[in-house]
């Protein structure tokens, strides 16, 4: 399933990311690996961004890109 | 001279440590074959002078934002003679990936796990002496901010520099693009050296987010902070500043006066009324600037103007910006500048340039003294703060305005991806010396362009000899009855006029220039501006100031960060059109209200 599918609170683990060159390296960066686990902490409101934290580093990410993000339960 | 230079991820404490490695001692320069300018100082380092330089923080060697090429072409251009890698030890799991592509290129390195504060109460161990063996390269523990491990490191550093030989082999540049090979490197590491409880206690940064950021209540309550932010800088910088004003009106009696007593009279002007005045007007802003930099600080440091992107970033998508495009215009509220320069972590350039067409409408601490003064000088103490907080709305809706006007033109598909640091406090030190700093730049600014500004007000305002000081006969009077039709129907005296123009230099110039004009300072000069204006051309004038073209150092930026000549027009032009518009609308429309 997407990421931005994930409820608050839920942990699941990152399987793929479909997202373009530029952007995998960032989100490479900042820990985004297949195998990781990732926590969806929170949905901002107005279909804002979410709060997930891999590790222990929080990060923002947009809807949109959370799409690109396949995750397991 | 041998140089080290500071790399690693944004926010893991680099400043810091170079401010805590140079003291205050540092300077911006330029590099070769960057056009960025990095902050450097020079230090002695056991027996010989070391200069230091502290590059923007990089997610990735290989990363397309300007930053990550900056550092790209400034290693380049200049192979240091020891890199100093600082981490955040807390996130020591994903941060090694920028040290392993660093490895790479067979830097001279010594390696620094900042932040082992906070590593100490998430319960992270590292086991320092078995990862300095495995990749082979000192490695050290410390907390920058609290100098704990830091006079090992220091020494360790001095000692890398020692046998040091520069080198970056040409073959290193082309081969650096195998993360898998590190990811495989990073893991091993990882789980021979550290070790991360399971779960993260529950610390006051999740329980503060869980107000914060409140689906509801984090959006009223960030505005709230924000007002209450304000008056505070009102309530206590407002009192200082009288302090300050009655202290230089007693220097001018007992001291500056009688010195200069013995000068012909005109130059006595000069002096008195062109240079004291304008000098002592601007320097009574200093406790208000200190204060507002200050607070400015400490939110920047706490790390809640990351939460501030998150809450924001929803309505900024509508106006086709991003949450970073929202935390510059904040930072903007300090100085127009650093807030246009921040918008280079951004890759798409159309976000940046629409971000940069915003930016200049952030009511900065420039601007604010002039409305400081004038809303002080006209309104009740009661409705002054009010007046203030209603400039920083209008600050606000020009640039939705702005935005929500260009954004077709600045279309932008840039993804939006954005770390969110724990919250953290500054401390008294951090404090005063970012205070210290801002004071700094600020009488820089005033030694450069205020005492020059307000020296040509004086002769523009007192040439020729044989007209009155700042009448219709002077050449300020002169200029400002030329531009009397696009000035009048907006309520703005000729006097004012001059201000302005002067204003378009820096607005610091603004308040100095008035005193220069009316040939008072402090009190006196509030009070014949409550008697020369009504509320009404007063809130006109300040509407102007607030939109029109911030100062030229702004236009400067600007024109640098957008390489774009054409731009930088479009940009002042609009703002003009913009303030005259807003000032027409509101002085047309409050008089025939009746006011
Ligand atoms: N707890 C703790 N906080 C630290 C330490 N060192 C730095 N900080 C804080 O971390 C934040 C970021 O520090 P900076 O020095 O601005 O980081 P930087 O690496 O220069 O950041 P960029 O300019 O984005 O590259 C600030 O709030 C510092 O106060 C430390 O040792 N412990």
């Amino acid at each position: 399933m997407m990421l931005s599918k994930l409820n608050p609170g839920e942990i699941a683990t990152i399987i793929s990311i479909h997202t373009d060159e530029a952007l995998h390296q960032r989100l490479l960066a900042m820990g985004f690996r297949s195998g990781k686990q990732i926590e969806l902490i929170r949905k901002a409101w107005f279909s804002g961004p979410l709060q997930v934290r891999i590790g222990t580093t929080d990060i923002l990410l947009r809807r949109a890109e959370a799409e690109k993000i396949m995750v397991q339960l | 001279m041998k140089r080290i230079a500071l790399l690693g991820m944004p926010n893991t404490g680099k400043s810091t440590l170079f401010n805590r490695l140079t003291g205050s001692a540092s300077r911006v320069g330029n590099w070769p074959g960057i056009t960025v300018e990095l902050l450097s100082g020079k230090i002695l380092l056991g027996d010989e002078m070391v200069e230091i330089i502290d590059l923007p923080g990089i997610y990735d060697m290989h990363g397309f934002s300007e930053d990550e090429q900056v550092v790209r072409h400034f290693l380049h251009e200049n192979i240091p003679d020891l890199a100093l890698v600082v981490l955040n030890a807390a996130q020591i799991e994903r941060q090694l990936s920028l040290l392993l592509q660093l490895k790479q290129f067979k830097l001279n390195m010594v390696v620094l796990l900042n932040m082992s504060d906070e590593t100490k109460k998430l319960g992270i161990t590292i086991d320092v002496n078995k990862m300095s063996a495995t990749l082979g390269m000192p490695i050290f523990l410390l907390s920058a901010k609290y100098g704990t491990g830091y006079p090992e490191a220091l020494q360790a550093i001095t000692k890398a520099l020692r046998n040091s030989v520069p080198s970056m082999p040409e073959s290193v540049r082309k081969l650096i693009a195998q993360d898998e090979h590190i990811e495989r490197e990073m893991a091993q590491i990882i789980l021979q050296t550290v070790q991360i409880p399971a779960r993260l206690p529950d610390n006051m940064t999740n329980r503060l987010d869980s107000l914060l950021l409140h689906p509801w209540l984090g959006l009223p309550i960030f505005f709230g902070f924000m007002f209450l932010l304000f008056q505070a800088i009102f309530l206590f910088g407002q009192p200082l500043q009288g302090v300050v004003n009655a202290l230089f009106g007693w220097m001018r009696e007992h001291a500056f006066g009688p010195l200069v007593g013995f000068l012909p009279a005109a130059i006595q002007g000069l002096l008195l009324d062109g240079v004291y005045n304008g000098v002592a007007t601007v320097a009574a802003f200093v406790p208000l600037i200190v204060l507002f930099f200050l607070f400015m600080a400490i939110v920047e440091d706490t790390g809640y103007l990351s939460r501030a992107a998150f809450l924001m970033d929803a309505l900024m998508a509508k106006m086709g910006l991003d949450g970073r495009s929202f935390v510059m215009l904040l930072m903007g509220f300090g100085c127009n500048v650093p807030a246009l320069m921040g918008t280079r972590v951004m890759r798409s350039r159309s976000l940046r340039l629409l971000s940069m067409l915003v930016i200049p409408f952030s009511l900065c601490s420039a601007r604010l003294q002039v409305f400081v003064f004038i809303s002080a000088a006209l309104f009740t103490p009661k409705a002054a703060p009010v007046v203030l907080f209603s400039l920083y709305l209008f600050s606000f809706a020009t640039a939705i305005l702005t935005a929500l006007l260009f954004k077709r033109h600045y279309p932008n598909t840039e993804p939006f991806v954005l770390e969110l640091p724990p919250y953290r406090f500054p401390t008294f030190r951090q404090m005063v010396m970012r205070g210290w700093h801002e004071v700094y730049q600020f009488l820089h600014r005033a030694s450069k362009f205020i005492v020059a500004g307000v020296v040509l007000v004086w002769l523009l305002t007192n040439l020729p000899p044989s007209a009155a000081p700042a009448s219709a006969d002077t050449i300020a009077g002169m200029i400002g009855a030329w531009l009397h039709p696009i000035f009048s129907p907006i309520g703005i005296s000729p006097d004012l006029t001059i201000a302005l123009i002067f204003g378009f230099v820096a607005k610091e110039i603004v308040i100095g220039s008035l005193a220069v004009i009316y040939g008072m300072s402090g009190d006196a000069l509030s009070g014949t501006l409550a008697s020369q204006l009504d509320w009404v051309q007063a809130y006109s004038f300040m509407l102007f100031t607030l939109v029109y073209t911030p100062c030229l150092s702004t236009i400067a930026t600007l024109r640098n960060e957008s390489q774009s000549n054409k731009f930088m027009w479009f940009s002042i032009a609009w703002s003009l059109t913009l303030a005259w518009l807003l000032s027409f609308l509101f002085y047309q429309a409050a008089r025939a209200l009746g006011y």
